[in-house]
């Protein structure tokens, strides 16, 4: 059902919208944002600076924009995704061309107020771009080959891009974000099963490959997985962040050590405390109880955004939604299963609570788009 | 182009049930998660606490005060004095260079340590302290601490160094400290964690050495809580150590510092024994060293001095020198021969000045000969030829054992570097030893304590101990640690006859009191003091056939090196033996050089200061005088040496 067919009388318009806002989305993301506040005050050594403070300021922005993004008819939103998610990709090319130019590995294009990852915007644009994508296809067409070759060109194209600079994490959020909204949308089992097939081929690959001419990771790359699969082998050396991050993580406990007494974090044995491992820091000062809190709160955001999906008509709005979330759940289980020494350490931010900009920003964007598409739905 | 609404309906539901599947996958997951914290968090808790804590926790050694060593009237002999130094944080300091120039306008900078200082810097993490200035006298560092504002990162530090205050008086005796080195290390085999804190001062010879583990006392541990890169964050808490045990000592540092002075620029020892308890007194050996000089560690030029000095003052010769105890042994023999019945009191032989053993003569020290000597006469003028004779008789086994007896040949568990064993020659011994029979010509030897016989100054001040008290006396040097007391054990009586002790002694007295006593112009002229004694002098060369043809050359003729050692051994009062003293010259060229120093140190030792000069003979009293003046001056004064103990 396109929006085309739906009463649009009967959506709410001005300023009632914000009255049909998701509110309980709305709360919990804001939960967690404090909860982001309060961790950056604490690694900081009980101060707002260097990191607490400008953190607020930008969810006070990223609040603004998600009202703003909320406020405009998803209807438009769907039109502008083929663009949205061509120009993210010619800034991906852009920074790739300026990198090799000669500013050195740089990600990132400098808009005067902040630095914007064209990979992190990438996140959003791809799962539009699909959704829209599978919302104009017609369904019968969905599962055949030439129309399922299309959407993995658009996913593979930005991966490729984002591998590149090199960005393992993000590129694995891309590919996976994408194939979950394909999934979404329909598509036959088989592509899966034969895509998770060649996937653990190319695993195997990769691993043939090692020390040979055609060498398909990077030497740090292939140490962290050395690292992750055994870390206790270099304890001083590669395995150092995540031999330090389970420290600080099992000396929580039940209860933790207190807000501003995790020894780990306050006397830096804790690598980037600010950013990827900032959950470590939660856990252990505020033990399990606190870590299953934020968890919790992770949890309650998907099962509303799902729950708010299959109550949408909207094709197009019910897979943005549920493909923004997924994107949303595969930032925090990358993250959390990294600090925990589940997954290799790829420099995966935790959402919403790490120190960083432009990531809180696209998140924001996203669950804009998910408010959007919640306040626009056919009734 | 419409849906139709199965169509609709089919896709939704095709949706919903992905969407399910794809919900409930993420929940599995998220549990999954919550499990692993689970895992992390509360069942391996305890474990990832205690790594927590050994991450974040440094134990910190506190050196511990060493241990004091006072004399036997508590006068300090080793204390520790606080030493100066000045550190530099580089990176509190800014601009290094700019600071080391600043605190040069004030403090004379060793340029070698400052080099040293430079390379330590670069190689260590800006916050550790380096240190610039070792050793800076307190007008130094009172001048760079008032300075400290300007400059940045300096700190005056004050540790604990030891010092000797009677420098070279006792450095025999006490040893020295010295900063712990790897040899040191690889001699001990589980060190004590102290050791590995560089430069830490551990007892290397001497007293200090031997009574390390006494004096060293227990470390102190302070845990401080450090961050990733070393840099220590605060203090935890600490346990103080336990400072290590003061020592006292038998010694009189009086009696010491005079034995010492007296004994000069000679290469020579004396020993001071208690006749009653065993106490050493004095150990004196000379010349002596500063042991200061190795508190730091010694430089390579002085070294080299104390090493290439022909007089040895690194030597401890009272308790390390072996020498052949020349007539001071005849005691030995008289008692040999009295115990087994070859003698009696009154019996006499002729001396004619030589003897004929086994086709070789052997000559008295006396070329004309003695006469018929009686024992108290034969030790009185140190008759060679009436000992010869005696022993020939007795047997080198029977001497041996009144040797062993008297203490002779034993090695003392005293805690002092090298106590000598010496050599007390017997039958057996030459036939293990040199693989050889022992012949009637050794014995002749062995009877005026030549050949083989060798003795250190200690051993024989035992001897004269014991022949003085007829108790096997031994000696002791330590006479409390900590406060206890070292309890003094039963002495026994030695087995001995005491009418032939009692013979010997009259022999003895005779020596520094008869007309014809061989020492008689040293005597005490103090009825009360009266000593008894006996010289020796102790041959380093065979005297030739030629030369002795030629007359026996001078002593003073002769080079130094090839000169006869000078001995002497008495006890005093004769009548009630309070000590005993043995003294060596080396080289001194004859009895002579021996007896007026240990009749001064005995009459130092009884007066318990300078004694008057009616206790010695008129004539040499003008030339007494000048000495005690002179010695006067060189022994420190009580006073300043006395220090009240808490």
């Amino acid at each position: 059902m396109s929006y085309l067919e739906y009463n649009v009388k009967h959506v709410p318009t001005g300023l009632r919208k914000v009255l049909y806002l998701n509110w309980p989305i709305l709360l919990l993301v804001s939960a967690v944002a404090g909860v982001g506040f309060l961790m950056l005050y604490s690694v900081a050594g009980g101060s707002f600076r260097p990191w607490s403070e400008p953190q607020m300021k930008r969810y006070a922005m990223g609040l603004s924009v998600m009202v703003f993004v909320a406020m405009v008819p998803i209807w438009f939103w769907r039109s502008v995704s083929g663009f949205a998610y061509l120009v993210s990709l010619i800034l991906l090319v852009t920074v790739e061309v300026m990198g090799s130019v000669g500013m050195g590995a740089q990600r990132w294009i400098d808009l005067g107020f902040m630095r914007l990852q064209p990979s992190e915007l990438m996140k959003i644009t791809l799962v539009m771009c699909l959704a829209a994508y599978y919302d104009w296809l017609p369904t019968h067409k969905t599962s055949r080959p030439l129309w399922v070759a299309l959407p993995v060109i658009l996913i593979l194209l930005p991966t490729f891009l984002v591998l590149k600079q090199p960005d393992l994490g993000t590129s694995i959020l891309l590919m996976t974000g994408g194939a979950i909204v394909m999934f979404l949308a329909g598509v036959h089992w088989g592509y899966f099963a034969a895509v998770i097939g060649l996937g653990v081929g190319l695993v195997t690959a990769v691993f043939q490959s090692r020390h040979t001419e055609w060498q398909l990771l990077n030497n740090y790359q292939y140490r962290r997985i050395d690292t992750f699969l055994d870390p206790s082998s270099d304890p001083l050396g590669a395995g150092y962040h995540i031999t330090q991050s389970k420290i600080a993580l099992g000396s929580g406990g039940w209860t933790g050590r207190g807000f501003m007494q995790g020894t780990q974090s306050r006397l830096n044995f804790l690598p980037e405390k600010h950013t990827d491992f900032i959950f470590t820091t939660l856990a252990e000062e505020f033990g399990y109880i606190g870590a299953v809190s934020l968890l919790s709160i992770y949890g309650l955001i998907i099962l509303f955004c799902i729950a708010a999906a299959l109550a949408n008509k909207d094709r197009f709005s019910s897979l943005l939604t549920l493909g923004i979330a997924s994107a949303f759940f595969l930032f925090f289980a990358v993250n959390m299963s990294m600090v925990m020494g589940l997954a290799p350490v790829v420099g995966v931010p935790l959402p919403l609570v790490s120190y960083g900009g432009s990531a809180m920003l696209v998140l924001m964007v996203g669950f804009g788009l998910i408010q959007s598409a919640h306040v626009h739905r056919p009734r | 182009m419409r849906k139709t609404p199965t169509e609709i309906t089919e896709v939704h539901s095709r949706m919903s049930r992905r969407t399910l599947f794809l919900g409930g996958s993420m929940l599995a997951f998220m549990t999954g998660l919550g499990f692993r914290m689970r895992h992390l968090q509360l069942d391996q808790a305890d474990q990832y606490r205690l790594l927590a804590e050994e991450n974040r926790i440094n134990i910190r050694l506190i050196p511990p005060a060493r241990g004091e060593i006072f004399d036997r009237n508590g006068i300090v002999l080793a204390r520790n004095e606080p030493s100066y130094r000045i550190t530099l944080v580089p990176e509190d300091a800014g601009d290094v260079d700019k600071v080391i120039e600043k605190l040069a306008t004030l403090v004379e900078l060793d340029p070698n340590e400052l080099d040293r200082a430079v390379t330590e810097m670069r190689r260590s993490p800006p916050f550790l302290p380096v240190t610039i200035a070792d050793r800076v006298s307190w007008d130094e560092l009172s001048r760079v601490a008032v300075n400290t504002p300007a400059l940045p990162g300096i700190t005056p530090e004050v540790g604990l160094s030891r010092y000797y205050p009677l420098r070279g008086d006792l450095a025999h005796v006490l040893g020295y400290v010295g900063p712990v080195s790897d040899y040191d290390l690889s001699k001990i085999d589980n060190p004590d964690q102290l050791l590995r804190i560089p430069r830490f001062q551990i007892g290397k010879v001497g007293l200090e050495g031997r009574m390390e583990d006494d004096l060293r006392g227990v470390a102190g541990t302070k845990r401080v809580e450090v961050n990733a890169v070393g840099r220590v964050m605060r203090e935890l808490d600490r346990r103080e150590g336990q400072q290590g045990d003061d020592v006292q000592l038998t010694i009189d540092q009086q009696l010491q510092s005079y034995a010492q002075a007296r004994l000069g620029d000679e290469s020579a020892a004396a020993v001071v024994m208690d006749c009653v308890t065993g106490d050493l007194l004095a150990v004196a050996s000379a010349p002596s060293f500063d042991p200061n000089l190795f508190v730091q560690g010694i430089s390579v030029t002085d070294y080299g001095t104390l090493t290439s000095d022909n007089h040895r003052p690194l030597a401890a010769k009272s308790v390390q020198g072996a020498y052949p105890p020349g007539s001071t042994f005849k005691m030995i023999t008289a008692l040999a021969a009295l115990e087994a019945g070859i003698v009696g009191y009154g019996g006499t032989v002729y001396c004619p000045g030589h003897m004929k053993v086994s086709n070789r003569r052997f000559h008295c020290w006396k070329r004309g000969g003695h006469g018929h000597m009686d024992l108290a006469g034969a030790l009185r003028e140190s008759c060679d030829v009436y000992f010869y004779d005696l022993a020939i008789q007795v047997g080198i086994d029977k001497i041996s054992e009144v040797a062993t007896k008297l203490g002779l040949g034993q090695r003392y568990d005293l805690p002092l570097s090298g106590v000598a064993r010496g050599l007390n020659p017997n039958r057996a011994w030459k036939a293990d030893v040199r693989g050889a029979d022992w012949v009637v010509g050794d014995t002749a030897n062995a009877s005026i304590g030549q050949g083989f016989v060798l003795a250190s100054p200690l051993q024989l001040a035992v001897m004269t101990a014991r022949l003085a008290s007829g108790k096997a006396l031994d000696p002791r040097i330590v006479k409390s640690v900590n406060g206890v007391e070292e309890t003094l054990p039963v002495v026994p009586n030695l087995e001995l006859n005491a009418a032939h002790l009692a013979e010997v002694q009259r022999g003895m007295f005779q020596v520094s009191n008869h007309r014809r006593g061989t020492a008689y112009s040293q005597r005490i002229i103090d009825d009360e003091f009266r000593m008894a004694g006996k010289t020796g002098t102790s041959q380093v060369r065979n005297i030739t056939a030629a030369e002795r043809a030629r007359g026996v050359t001078r002593n003073e003729d002769l080079p130094w090196e090839r000169r006869d050692h000078g001995l002497f051994v008495n006890y005093a009062p004769y009548d009630n033996p309070r000590i005993a003293v043995a003294v060596v010259v080396e080289h001194g060229g004859g009895s002579k050089s021996a007896t007026p120093i240990g009749r001064d140190i005995t009459l130092q030792a009884l007066y318990g200061g300078t004694p008057p000069l009616s206790a010695y003979p008129a004539k040499d009293r003008e030339k007494i005088k000048k000495q005690q003046e002179e010695m006067q001056k060189l022994v420190p004064g009580r006073e300043i040496t006395r220090r009240n103990r808490a």
